[in-house]
């Protein structure tokens, strides 16, 4: 602390001789010129003149541990954050809650050190701090969850938590320490198993025990549920609960309102980068909060009664793919046949095998050992991915960027990439820009792409726009077979909305429609059928009537779900299973 | 006020600064020269003007930028197709080397023979030669994955050796009193010259018509879109179907194929017969000439002649100024390195923060 506020001083000084150096008209000699020049680069490099922000009025008490006042930031072409307040005491769980876009991101990533407010001040424990770097925030005792581990997969847990520690330490003593914690708050953990053995639950938990060896004072988890079977879900919040009542300051992100309603105490709610209100989670309804998240109710889609079954469009049967990659999954005995008219669901966590199986439906990797593949009741076993277009598959991959889309090319070169067979873009060996220009324009006007025009780069548009238009591309070619991984990923609630609606119309229009997502609100509202693949093994499917959240969980975690088997007779006694039992009985 | 320099991101690529950087580029590089020329103690003026004005106030330099900037820009349109895929075949100086090996052995074969075939046949051996050296490079990144931009580096030493060993040995000249060079090439061994008194040849035809065929084939053909998707996302060619190991063939065997031509042009051109050298770096220099060019055909062309003028420019000032024949290489270094500087501005803006307040 005594070197950062040295240096700030140092820049101080740099300052003023700055402004003098600006004032005075710019009349200096070269050699002035050069040592202000270095002052300048400096200044630049340290970027430290946040600090004369919050130089003043040092001393004021409060009881919070953490107090954001007036903070703003800007990206170019949107204000992230619009000066927003947030107040923590130790010991809570405060929610910050907003759709996708809506800020929350930016915010933490201050809180972290990561970025820099424009303006406003953050106090830490009663004083007015510049947290300059993540380690600087570690310093002060904030310790963060990121959605995306950053684990390497070929080294044991022990070693990986060392790496990210800021003292060396002995490993052995490490481990100790691991287990202790581990034990403590219910995070069963062994610290000389490989990461690439692991489940995401259980990696996750390595990154919270990696923050709880710091001691912190504020916890900050990022959506720490997206990647977690329902059974982890309320493992973690026995665990996060504890902590708090140990006295931990929790600011849990999240836009999934149960888990707030049954996890934090207050909440902060932001919308497009402003701060809407903050509430006590106990006084308001799901409804409510939702409201006050988007500004305006939300409706929720109605499901069909009845749906029309057609013919089988995609047939799989017994494919096996052994992975390329030695820490990749391999699809074992996948088989799988999706109807004209029905929207069939896969869930599953993420990396169980579903950009895989995706990949080798859609012609991508034609590497399999065994197995067939049959579109429209002819085999496509050995054909290519254009080959399986023009038989009517359409596909959609999870990553938009750089798999679904080329991110520095237009958006008329990205509507050519999978339409030019299907909607014959190509005239005498040349290509038609004017008829793919005007296939472009439709689908922007049909989908409601936000875009100034066809000619922007598709990394200019934010994740929902780019899935719109990418969705859109795949839709206006009207396939008879359709597969789309992660439909909704980061897309905001009423773009969504206008996704799932369309995946349903073109089920009623006699589309075979493949859904594959992490999200299982999303898969039991949309999907007729459902089931989860897990280790690259697909479990069987069964009719969303009969599913529920929790059963859907046991088939994600790879649990064989006999629906009219007595389960007393299983010899796991598992709590999840006999929480399953529970519901099977309300259900009788 | 304080006034605070700062690089920000923008938030779409700056289509005038693609065009804006080279230009900026070419500034800085003259001042850069400038500053160069005064501590080397001569007088900039006349430096820059026996470098850029000199060599092409007469009709005689005109045609000689125009011998130099053939090769250039034949290779340099070939790597631009290349790099848009993000193939890194940075070994067009082996190639080259490779192509005149091929077209110089085909033209003693036929040193007894006349015929309007004769130059045909070493232009396509010369092709098939660059092609060769190039498919070495494609096999072994689409079958090993081996980094292209070793190989290929590699391969050039290769093949400069290769042909230093024929010219000691089996293609030397019999009567050339041990020597190392080839015989002169017969006359109908040699390209037709398009302007008498000149060495202007029919090799500058061939580079325009291959900047308008590569500039077809770039912008509006189903190749040159699977050449920038590649380039651009790898994975999301692979999604639409267009196989990545395909590509990496195709742009090698084409700037091979090219370089290769460039070479039997050279040696069947300007210079006449096999040489211990044949190039003075022509194929790494088109390595600036396609970024100069922004990877784009017309562009390689314009760059291909800057670049040809600093090669003639590096000789009027060794005669004149008694200056060193570095002077080319390092004018050449400063001006990819302030181009590549330069790009940063296509992706961040410079800014005058004026926003914080200095205290009272």
């Amino acid at each position: 602390m005594n070197l950062n506020s040295n240096s700030a001083d140092c820049s101080l000084v740099f300052v003023f001789l700055l402004a003098r150096f600006v004032g005075s008209g710019l009349n200096l000699s070269f050699s002035q010129f050069f040592i202000h020049l270095l002052d300048f680069l400096k200044i630049i490099f340290f970027n430290e003149i946040a600090i004369l922000a919050s130089f003043e009025n040092k001393m004021q008490e409060s009881s919070y541990l953490l107090e954001l006042k007036n903070i703003s930031k800007s990206f170019p072409g949107v204000l992230a954050n619009d000066s927003i307040d947030l107040k923590i005491s130790s010991g809570e769980i405060h929610a910050l809650l907003g759709e996708n876009g809506a800020g929350k991101s930016t915010l933490v990533k201050m809180i972290y050190g990561i970025l820099k407010p424009d303006s406003g001040e953050i106090w830490f424990e009663n004083k007015a701090t510049s947290i300059k770097s993540p380690a600087h925030a570690r310093e002060l005792g904030v310790a963060m969850v990121f959605q995306h581990f950053s684990l390497f997969d070929s080294l044991t847990v022990v070693e990986n938590i060392s790496l990210g520690m800021n003292h060396q330490s002995n490993l052995k003593q490490l481990a100790k320490q691991i287990t202790e914690l581990s034990n403590r708050y219910g995070l069963p953990l062994d610290p000389d198993r490989h990461v690439y053995t692991l489940s995401v639950g259980e990696r996750q938990r390595i990154e919270i025990i990696r923050c709880l060896l710091q001691e912190p004072k504020l916890l900050i988890m990022d959506e720490p549920t997206s990647v977690l079977t329902p059974q982890e879900v309320e493992k973690l919040f026995v665990t996060l609960k504890r902590l708090a009542n140990e006295g931990l300051a929790i600011l849990y992100i999240s836009h999934k309102l149960d888990e707030i309603k049954s996890l934090c105490h207050d909440a902060t709610i932001l919308r497009l980068g402003k701060k809407v209100a903050t509430v006590s989670v106990d006084t308001e309804s799901t409804g409510s909060l939702a409201a006050m998240m988007m500004g305006e109710e939300l409706q929720a889609f109605k499901h069909p009664d009845a749906i029309e079954l057609g013919k089988i469009r995609l047939k799989v049967k017994n494919l096996n793919v052994k992975a390329n990659d030695p820490l990749g999954i391999s699809l074992k005995g996948i088989n799988l046949n999706v109807r004209a008219g029905e929207v069939v669901g896969i869930a599953g966590v993420a990396g169980n095998g579903q950009d895989e199986l995706l990949t080798v439906l859609n012609g991508e990797n034609l590497n399999y050992q065994a197995g067939t593949i049959q579109i429209e009741a002819q085999t496509a076993t050995k054909l290519n991915p254009n080959q399986r277009r023009l038989l009517g598959m359409a596909s959609v991959p999870e990553k938009r960027l750089g798999h679904g889309a080329m991110p520095e090319m237009d958006l008329t070169d990205n509507a050519f990439l999978t339409a030019y067979e299907r909607m014959s873009l190509i005239k005498r060996f040349l290509i038609s820009y004017k008829k793919t220009r005007n296939f472009t324009q439709n689908i922007i006007k049909e989908y409601s792409v936000k875009t100034p025009n066809e000619d922007a780069p598709a990394e200019s548009l934010s994740g929902g726009n780019l899935q719109k238009f990418i969705i859109g591309r795949e839709l206006s070619q009207e396939p008879t077979i359709l597969m789309v991984s992660q439909p909704t990923w980061g897309v905001d609630t009423g773009a969504a909305q206008t996704i799932r609606e369309a995946l349903r119309e073109l089920a009623s229009k006699g589309t075979a429609v493949l859904v594959i997502s992490q999200d299982l609100d999303e898969l039991m509202e949309i999907s007729d059928r459902i089931g989860a693949i897990c280790g690259g093994v697909l479990s069987r499917f069964y009719p969303t009537s009969e599913m529920n959240i929790e059963k859907v969980g046991l088939l994600m975690a790879g649990v064989e779900l006999d629906l009219n088997l007595n389960l007393n007779s299983d010899q796991d006694q598992d709590q999840d299973k006999t929480k399953l039992q529970g519901n099977n009985i309300n259900a009788a | 006020m304080l006034h605070n320099l700062l690089l920000i991101k923008r938030q779409t690529p700056s289509k005038t600064m693609i065009y804006l950087s080279p230009l900026l580029a070419i500034f800085l590089t003259l001042i850069a020269s400038v500053i160069l020329f005064l501590i080397m103690g001569v007088s900039p003026f006349a430096a820059l003007h026996s470098f850029f004005i000199e060599p092409i106030s007469t009709a005689y330099g005109l045609t000689e930028l125009a011998v130099k900037a053939t090769p250039l820009v034949l290779i340099g349109v070939a790597l631009s197709l290349g790099f848009r895929a993000g193939v890194w075949n940075i070994g067009a100086e082996g190639q080259l080397i490779m192509g005149g090996i091929f077209g110089g052995a085909t033209a003693l074969f036929f040193y007894e023979n006349t015929g309007f075939y004769i130059v045909p046949l070493i232009l396509i051996a010369g092709i098939i030669g660059g092609m060769c050296w190039a498919g070495i490079v494609a096999f072994l990144k689409t079958r090993f994955n081996a980094n292209e931009i070793l190989t290929s580096l590699m391969l050039s030493y290769v093949a400069a050796l290769l042909l230093n060993y024929l010219v000691h040995g089996a293609l030397r000249d019999p009567d050339g009193m041990n020597f190392p060079e080839s015989r002169l090439f017969s006359d109908s061994a040699l390209l037709p010259i398009l302007l008498e008194e000149t060495r202007l040849h029919i090799g500058a035809i061939i580079a325009l018509v291959t900047v308008v065929f590569a500039w077809i084939l770039l912008s509006r053909t189903l190749l040159g879109y699977q050449i920038k998707v590649t380039g651009d996302a790898p994975a999301a060619g692979e999604h639409a179907g267009f196989s990545h190991s395909k590509i990496i063939w195709i742009t090698m065997f084409i700037s091979g194929g090219i370089a290769g031509l460039a070479g039997a042009i050279e040696v069947s051109g300007p210079i006449g017969q096999l040489l211990p050298t044949i190039s003075p770096g022509y194929g790494f220099t088109a390595i600036i000439v396609a970024y100069v060019g922004r990877l784009h055909p017309v562009g390689a062309l314009l760059a291909g002649l800057l670049l040809a003028l600093t090669y003639l420019g590096g000789e009027t000032a060794q005669i004149n100024l008694r200056l060193p024949v570095a002077v080319t290489g390092v004018f050449q270094g400063l001006l990819l390195f302030f181009l590549l500087a330069s790009d940063v501005l296509i992706q961040y803006k410079l800014k005058l923060n004026k926003s914080v307040e200095v205290a009272p």
